[in-house]
């Protein structure tokens, strides 16, 4: 606690506070109330999480701002809040990435204004939570709550075909989550009656098929999240039909859920059955960096070709964290933020010009360039990141997972590294269709330039982008400890007898 | 202290200069966009002569600018590294960009995108120079990418035609694909060292020399794949073979890229690449055997595909593509000085050449068919004058730059005793004869014989050319001043520099030999000063064969044009091989990007389409409502039925008891 107030509620409970204020005013009369509210809501939560990051000591893996109360004593369940070196970052991508997709909702949405912004603002609080719990209980509600506006936004903001794509991302994430839920209490019983999640790192298991088992268990809640092939599939529907800012939320922070589960659970619980099973963890991860960067090339959807990418750039993440080496695990952790921004950078353009021309299809552009430089600038610049051009964001994690995966097999970086062809043919070739050529037709010749509001939000994109590539430190500077710490923690055994 | 920030100071400038431009352009205008974009280049290149002659005095530094990253015990960092290969590249890259500044005012004159231009050449300046100045591998590969991007940017700068946005998408991949090899060799220099630094590295190396390569499956020496994968890098910035196919299409772009960007600095990043990491190759003479064959490949046969085009860039740009294959097979004959001091004089004859194509085409109003020129000379002397100095430089003419540059790079190889040599000797032998060809046959095909412009030509785009009657007159002065200013280091570059370059000390910091590699040192002692070494080649082979190429250029298509026609009548199998470039291209379009589209198309529509959304998640949910169905049926709201099923329950269950009891 800094300045005497609890950091970490205050991020958790703050947006979904403004998120019920915004309901509160109602319907679409009030609706320049409902954005002001919702903006301001945004902004202040944003500020309350930037003292996380300065007030952060970096020379301790303890968990920091913790904050410890009862819940449910008769489960010895705990409002238990804290964060380490990684969830801390998690927690300010997250709040960062509120007020831009309200100021991106700002005129697009006109219908059920209050609701759709509530939604965000409610979301982003329960996303907090899920970074933050460091009790499993309070862990499942935030993960599963979480759904719910992310439910709503695609069902009711979405595209033609958004109940099947609503739907179909319910299904899939809700079974995974009960297995969880079973390995939970499962945890619970073994540990003799705790939910803290610091107490199932710390405790030893009875033996390497349990760990297996759990960590099957816990795999199949996180692996749809990230999502890791072959439960990927709900991921470009939900993102073909999800209104932009869902599409940005989704891609910037729901992902990072599955990823962030995989560090808090399955590595530090289960270590030995990590190590048992990452030459499988690694092939999936590889499948996905390969197979899916080729499935990205040839797709006419722009929304599902950045879905792929997202596939395929997730696979870094995976990969990382499974060649147990600080290059890996910091560069998988460094990948998840910068595909944060660049993933939602690149919904956010796809968003500009699906709110001008209706078509997310790229044979509906082409010559884009010639009425929209500004917009051509910024896109090319997010298109180069996705690419993983040095000095971008998206160079600092591949660079360093593929500089692990050397570490730990030559194949397996030489595999990893095909990205660089792959992403970069699958982007620009994209990038070239829609953006450059002669203007192909009249919805074309029609567009203006983005405004100062849409501005606004690619500058902020364009510094998070340039600046974490250009200076990366920061960001992996307070991850160091924490990492390293659990590099460690992960070369024991745990195993009885 | 005041050295470090005129270290700063270099690369800095042209970005401050790209951002303004850039960013600001509109705000500026065009006048101040280019003064200020010129005025930065000017800085950055006065800078780098002081910090020249700081280096002569003896002062190096090697140094941090700031830490970048880190990670387990590793620090990545940003810093420079100057020693004289640094400050060499830095005068050439900061003199050369300064005059293709100056002649964009002329080249872009009416082009809606000049403020754009000088930004985009400005920050190509910067990345140039934040890869040369490097003192890791890292930084390297930034700049290395970093040129990439701006060449993307460039070759596409008129993106609104498909072939400039074919060709720019295409440079990228190409280059990709070096990088793919470079980004893995950066992995294992990494993983073996545990650094990035150049300066551990090249300590250490010699530590490693028996050790294997970490690849399971592959017997292969660790420095050889260091270096091959390294080197792969290189052969995709400077389009060696066979990665040398997007280098002809590059000519897409505007001319003063093509000198800048495609012939005088960044294709030549590799050469220099290899070059500083001489302490490295110098340690495996497989890796060495590989770059000076695939030198020669493209030395020689890159050299044949400039014999038949007939675009004026083209033909320049194949030429390049050969000369960077002679630069190569220099490093891979150990004789990195040489293939550096080629690179240099090169950057001036190539970018003296680029630019007097450039002035033609201008004059030509965007005509760059040299079938359709002839008797220049006449119209345009200035241009005229300095492209022909440029061509006696290229074929290696005495006294010219690139003459001693060339001599030594055959000397060299000729000394070598590497698996390879003999073909690679061969290959620049024979390449001399070739260069000479088809640079004079361009040379006297637009300056000499028939005017040819200003006729009714069929089947051409209307906008270019000259109209029936029109002549073409000289290039104003911002056009011909840098011609100038390149032809005088095009003549005497090389007469003054190859002493100290070649056979003095002046690489003796940055350059290693090892001492099982003793070209070099033979060449020293044959030596005897740049005069004697012209007086010498003229009863030299080469220098027969160069003059054989020129005066042959001059019959074929001077005296008796009917005979390339006649030859082309015959030999149409050969001709149709170089015409398709060896169907490189076509290959690589068919096997390569229709290859990748179509195991794509197939991935998806089976893996993602049936297999996983078809069979399983959908076949998932088709079989839960199928059981629903049947659980459905049992649902029908009759009394009786349900009464029915309960007796039949009830009656199970007794059974069930009365059995167990």
């Amino acid at each position: 606690m800094i300045f005497g107030y609890p950091l970490l509620s205050a991020a958790v409970w703050l947006p979904i506070l403004f998120g019920l204020l915004v309901l509160a005013t109602g319907n679409d009369r009030n609706a320049k109330m409902a954005r002001t509210i919702a903006l301001v809501g945004a902004i202040l939560s944003f500020l309350v999480t930037i003292p996380l990051y300065t007030g952060f000591d970096r020379m301790t893996s303890d968990m920091q701002f913790v904050e410890m109360k009862d819940w449910i004593a008769r489960f010895n369940i705990h409002y238990h809040l804290g964060v380490d070196g990684i969830s801390v970052l998690f927690v300010l991508l997250n709040s960062f990435f509120t007020p831009l997709v309200v100021i991106a909702g700002w005129k697009v949405i006109e219908k059920r204004v209050a609701q759709y912004m509530a939604a965000f603002l409610i979301m982003s609080g329960l996303v907090n939570g899920v970074f933050v719990a460091l009790d499993a209980m309070l862990f499942y509600v935030f993960w599963e709550a979480m759904l719910i506006p992310m439910f709503i936004i695609i069902g009711v903001w979405g595209g033609p075909n958004r109940v099947y794509a609503a739907l179909k991302f319910f299904l899939y994430t809700l079974l995974g989550s009960l297995l969880m839920l079973v390995a939970l209490l499962y945890l619970y019983h073994q540990s003799g009656g705790s939910f803290e999640i610091l107490d199932f790192h710390r405790m030893a298991m009875p033996s390497l098929s349990a760990q297996i088992l759990v960590f099957i268990a816990f795999f199949m809640a996180f692996s749809v999240k990230v999502p890791m092939v072959p439960v990927h599939t709900w991921l470009p529907d939900a993102h073909v039909e999800a209104p932009t800012g869902g599409s940005v939320v989704l891609a910037a922070i729901m992902l990072k859920v599955g990823a962030y589960g995989f560090i808090r659970f399955s590595l530090p619980i289960t270590p030995d059955a990590s190590h048992y099973l990452a030459p499988v963890m690694i092939t999936l991860s590889l499948i996905a960096v390969v197979y899916i960067g080729l499935v990205a090339l040839t797709q006419s959807d722009m929304k599902k070709l950045v879905a792929y990418s997202s596939i395929s750039h997730m696979g870094f993440v995976t990969l990382g964290f499974f060649i147990f080496n600080a290059y890996g695990m910091e560069g998988a952790l460094l990948q998840m933020i910068s595909h944060g921004f660049v993933a939602g950078a690149l919904f956010l353009c796809i968003g500009v010009l699906y709110d001008r021309v209706h078509s997310r299809q790229i044979v509906d552009y082409g010559g884009v360039a010639k009425k929209m430089p500004i917009f051509a600038a910024f896109f090319m610049l997010f298109a180069m990141a996705n690419s993983g051009l040095p000095g971008t964001s998206g160079f600092v994690g591949e660079f360093m997972v593929i500089m692990g995966a050397v570490k730990a097999n030559f194949w397996y970086a030489f595999l990893a590294a095909s990205t660089l062809i792959f992403g970069a043919a699958y982007t620009l070739w994209m990038y070239k269709r829609v953006i450059f050529g002669a203007i192909t037709n009249d919805h074309v010749a029609h567009l203006r330039d983005i405004g100062n509001r849409e501005k606004l939000v690619f500058v902020f994109l364009t510094v998070a982008v340039l600046g974490m590539g250009l200076y990366p430190l920061p960001f992996a500077d307070i991850m160091h400890t924490t990492v390293n710490d659990l590099l460690v923690h992960l070369a024991t055994p745990k195993v009885l007898n | 202290m005041e050295m470090q920030s005129l270290y700063l100071l270099v690369p800095l400038a042209p970005l401050v200069g790209a951002l303004a431009a850039g960013l600001f352009g509109n705000v500026l205008g065009r006048a101040w966009s280019h003064r200020i974009t010129i005025a930065l280049v000017a800085v950055s290149f006065f800078a780098s002569l002081v910090i020249y002659r700081d280096v002569m005095a003896g002062h190096l530094f090697n140094g941090t600018v700031y830490k970048w990253m880190s990670s387990d015990i590793t620090s990545f960092e940003v810093g420079f590294l100057i020693d004289r290969l640094t400050v060499m590249m830095m005068l050439v890259v900061t003199f050369v960009s300064l005059m293709v500044h100056i002649y964009t005012i002329g080249y872009m004159e009416d082009d809606p995108g000049y403020q754009r231009f000088f930004s985009y050449i400005s920050l190509f300046t910067f990345s140039m120079l934040m890869l040369v100045m490097a003192n890791n591998f890292m930084q390297l590969f930034f700049g290395w990418e970093a040129v990439g991007l701006v060449s993307y940017l460039l070759i596409g700068f008129w993106y609104t035609r498909p072939t400039a946005i074919y060709a720019n998408l295409k440079a990228f991949l190409v280059n990709r694909v070096g990088d793919f090899g470079f980004l893995l060799g950066i992995g294992l220099v990494l993983m073996v060292f545990g650094t990035l630094d150049y300066q551990s590295v090249f300590t250490n190396a010699h530590n490693y020399v028996n050790d294997m390569a970490p690849i399971p499956g592959v017997s292969v020496g660790l420095l050889t794949a260091i270096c091959i994968l390294l080197f792969i890098g290189a052969m995709g910035k400077s389009a060696q073979f066979p990665l040398h196919v997007w280098l002809p299409d590059s000519m897409e772009g505007p001319t003063p890229i093509s000198a800048l960007i495609h012939a005088a600095t960044m294709v030549t990043a590799g050469i220099f690449m290899v070059a500083r990491m001489s302490p490295l190759f110098e340690l495996s003479d497989t890796a060495l055997s590989f770059v000076m064959v695939i030198g020669a490949i493209t030395a020689l046969f890159m050299g044949f595909l400039g014999i038949i085009q007939n675009d004026i860039k083209r033909v320049v740009a194949y030429s390049t593509l050969s000369q960077l294959g002679y630069m190569t097979v220099a490093l891979g004959a150990s004789a990195y000085s040489a293939a550096v001091f080629h690179l240099m004089t090169h950057a001036f004859f190539k970018a003296l050449l680029f630019l007097a194509a450039g002035s033609v085409i201008i004059a030509m109003h965007h005509d760059q068919d040299i079938r359709n020129m002839g008797g220049l000379r006449k119209y345009m002397p200035i241009t005229w004058i300095t492209s022909l100095i440029g061509s006696l430089a290229l074929i290696g003419t005495p006294f010219f730059s690139g003459f001693y540059s060339k001599d030594s790079i055959i000397e060299a190889v000729g000394m070598s005793h590497l698996p390879g040599s003999g073909f690679a000797y061969f290959a620049v032998v024979a390449g001399v004869f070739v260069t000479a060809f088809y640079s004079f046959r361009m040379y006297f095909l637009v300056f000499h014989g028939e005017e040819r412009f200003g006729k009714e030509h069929h089947g051409h785009d209307e906008h270019h050319g000259l109209a029936p009657g029109q002549k073409p007159h000289e290039t104003s002065w911002v056009v011909t001043l840098p011609l100038i200013l390149l032809a005088i280091p095009s003549v005497l570059i090389g007469f003054i520099t190859i002493e100290p370059m070649l056979f003095g000390d002046y690489f003796l910091d940055a350059i290693y030999i090892g001492s099982n590699h003793h070209a070099l040192v033979e060449m020293r002692e044959e030596f005897h000063g740049a005069f004697a070494m012209a007086l010498h080649a003229l009863v030299s082979l080469p220098f027969w064969l160069a003059l054989g190429g020129a005066v042959s250029a001059w019959f074929l298509y001077m005296k008796r044009p009917d005979i390339p026609e006649t030859i082309k009548r015959k030999f149409s199998g050969i001709y149709s091989v170089l015409d398709n470039k060896y169907y490189f291209d076509r290959f690589n379009d068919w096997f390569f990007a229709g290859g990748a589209r179509g195991a794509s198309r197939l991935l998806w529509k089976f893996g993602d389409v049936k297999l996983i959304d078809g069979f399983f998640v959908n076949g998932s949910a088709r079989l839960v409502g199928m059981f629903s169905g049947v659980l459905r049926g049992f649902q029908t709201g009759y009394v009786y039925h349900y009464a029915f099923w309960m007796i039949i329950g009830v009656s199970a269950l007794l059974t069930v008891r009365t059995w167990f009891e």
